[in-house]
């Protein structure tokens, strides 16, 4: 497979890659924590401020009524980014935190009882972790883990042996932002649907780099962060199927998600506005069309196969840092590399390459059972995105070195 | 030497560096060459939490200055931890309490102590001066 992407007006795209750090040209590889954002993306959103600001689904004059066709014109755009059956499945939420937060919360609550079971995975993000346990905590259900090989893979055999008819909810990553490793959804849902369960995915890391057809999946619930996918910071959206939706009580109560308000009683809005309580954020949702836009312009499958170019480049290249080893050599990956280097503290390692211009992440990624799988305390992460070149990992490459000779 | 006065010299040394790199490989050795603390100190209580990197400060009093020893399990962060412990170690509770630690501003090491460092240097930093204040108040009481 090849991609036809020109990697250089790609990257002029992109005005904070001109930033000088620490006096050097910057080399962005924390892509994982969060995308940078194309010019276009800046422009909708300065253009919603000086052009059409206004409070949606209120006002009825000028301003009101553009700011509110645009909102839900993204709400439309992500429909079909997904792929979803619905316009009304998919809720505007601050991002992927929130929508699992949501689900734990409304649905967990409503139909979670004592002894119920909930699955998630070894290689979950401290997000699809805690609202499951304090669910779990609340309603006296029980939490059980997938555990993984020294890969960084689901052990899908001991997934099955977890499956009873007791499992009332499965939530696990798409993809591992801590290891890349991309794991078999479609699999993991039809499984957990055969005993009854409903399924979350959380698509925070998948969502820029792997197509998502959630009728395809099947999956109940899945969420996501835009400013992962080269869009703004502060929102995301869950994906829910309308008949689930619409049996869940409301998570939070305000203006939006009502119909009519009297002391005694209120009745709820419909979908997707009974989700929605209060103004939401609706300059970052609709620059999040152009986000989107921008990616499929580009491709998923090209973006893909240009990333993963990178990530076996890289995977290679580093083969030469003496005692580097890659946490996370899953089979099947997105262009993440985590390692650990012999005798050096990841945060030595992250110090060092950001004095050399070059933004990693270090720590325990928000993963800290993940970590404690592998007996290490974080790694070093480097994740490559679209506007990512082979002559900024010779950079990495380099600076690993410096940062070894430096502290060896 | 007074704690201005150590920082002053801290700041002297700092002086004598052009570039990032004999700056850091100066701090990698002071990491290097700080005491560990000894394991028994090594305690939950001691802890400083941080994100990324572990810090542990251990504080007591000696003919009524307030020592400290301290150790991270990151080279550079052992490396600033063993100035600050220079600057403020045995002096005075009240001097402790009362010091303005202005050396890591001025030798451009400021983002070290930056909220999103995470790294426990800023909290250890407050940790120092509440002790001071602590045995300051302890030794009002008496
Ligand atoms: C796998 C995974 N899940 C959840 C999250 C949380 O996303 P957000 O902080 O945007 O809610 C992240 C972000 O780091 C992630 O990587």
């Amino acid at each position: 497979m090849s991609h036809n992407l020109d990697i250089a007006s790609i990257r002029n795209d992109f005005p904070i890659l001109n930033e000088v750090v620490n006096g050097k040209q910057l080399v962005y590889f924390d892509n994982a924590a969060t995308t940078q954002k194309p010019r276009l993306v800046l422009d909708a959103l300065a253009g919603y401020y000086e052009h059409y600001n206004a409070n949606i689904h209120r006002g009825i004059h000028h301003l009101a009524e553009k700011a509110t066709s645009a909102f839900e014109l993204s709400r439309k755009r992500l429909q079909a980014f997904l792929n979803a059956a619905h316009s009304e499945e998919i809720i505007f939420t601050y991002g992927t935190t929130d929508g699992i937060n949501l689900v734990a919360s409304s649905y967990g609550r409503k139909f979670l009882k004592e002894g119920d079971e909930v699955i998630i995975s070894t290689m979950e993000h401290h997000s699809n972790i805690v609202p499951w346990q304090m669910l779990c905590e609340e309603k006296g259900c029980i939490l059980k883990v997938i555990p993984i090989n020294d890969e960084g893979e689901l052990l899908m055999d001991e997934y099955e042996k977890l499956l009873t008819e007791r499992t009332k909810f499965v939530s696990v990553v798409h993809v591992s932002n801590a290891l890349g490793t991309i794991n078999p959804i479609k699999e993991i849902i039809a499984k957990a649907h055969a005993v009854g369960a409903k399924v979350l995915i959380d698509g925070a890391q998948a969502s820029s780099h792997i197509e998502i057809d959630v009728q395809d999946l099947d999956c109940d619930f899945y969420s996501l962060s835009l400013h992962k996918i080269y869009g703004p910071t502060g929102m995301g959206i869950l994906y829910g199927k309308r008949d689930l939706l619409n049996e869940m009580p409301p998570y939070r109560g305000g203006g939006e998600m009502i119909k009519e308000v009297t002391f005694a009683k209120t009745t709820y809005n419909e979908l997707p506005y009974k989700f929605e309580a209060g103004t939401p954020n609706i300059a970052d949702v609709v620059a999040a069309k152009f986000a989107l836009d921008y990616v499929d312009a580009l491709g998923k499958p090209n973006i893909a196969t240009y990333e993963n170019e990178l990530l076996a480049y890289a995977t290679e290249a580093v083969k030469e840092i003496e005692g580097l080893r890659i946490i996370g050599q899953a089979k099947e990956k997105v262009s993440v590399l985590s390692f650990v280097i012999d005798g050096i503290h990841h945060q030595d390692i992250g110090v060092l390459l950001d004095q050399q211009g070059i933004a990693v992440r270090t720590g325990h990624h928000c993963t800290q059972p993940l970590m404690n799988r592998f007996n290490i305390t974080g790694t070093s992460r480097a994740s490559f995105a679209v506007y990512n070149t082979t002559e900024e990992i010779d950079k990495l490459i380099q600076g690993l070195h410096k940062v070894k000779r430096m502290l060896g | 030497m007074t704690i201005n006065e150590t920082q002053d010299e801290l700041i002297s040394d700092f002086e004598l560096f052009d570039d990032w790199e004999s700056k850091y490989e100066f701090i990698i050795d002071l990491g290097k060459q700080f005491p560990p603390l000894e394991e028994q100190y090594k305690t939950e209580d001691n802890i400083i939490k941080g994100c990324q990197s572990r810090v542990w400060l251990n504080a007591y009093m000696d003919g009524g200055l307030l020592k400290f020893e301290a150790d991270s399990d990151a080279i550079i962060v052992r490396g600033l931890v063993s100035m600050l412990v220079k600057v403020l170690s045995g002096h005075t509770p009240e001097e402790i309490a009362k010091a303005d630690v202005y050396f890591m501003e001025k030798v451009g090491l400021h983002q070290h102590l930056a909220q999103t460092r995470s790294n426990g240097l800023a909290a250890m930093l407050k940790q120092m001066k509440a002790y001071g204040f602590a045995y300051q108040a302890k030794s009002v009481n008496a």
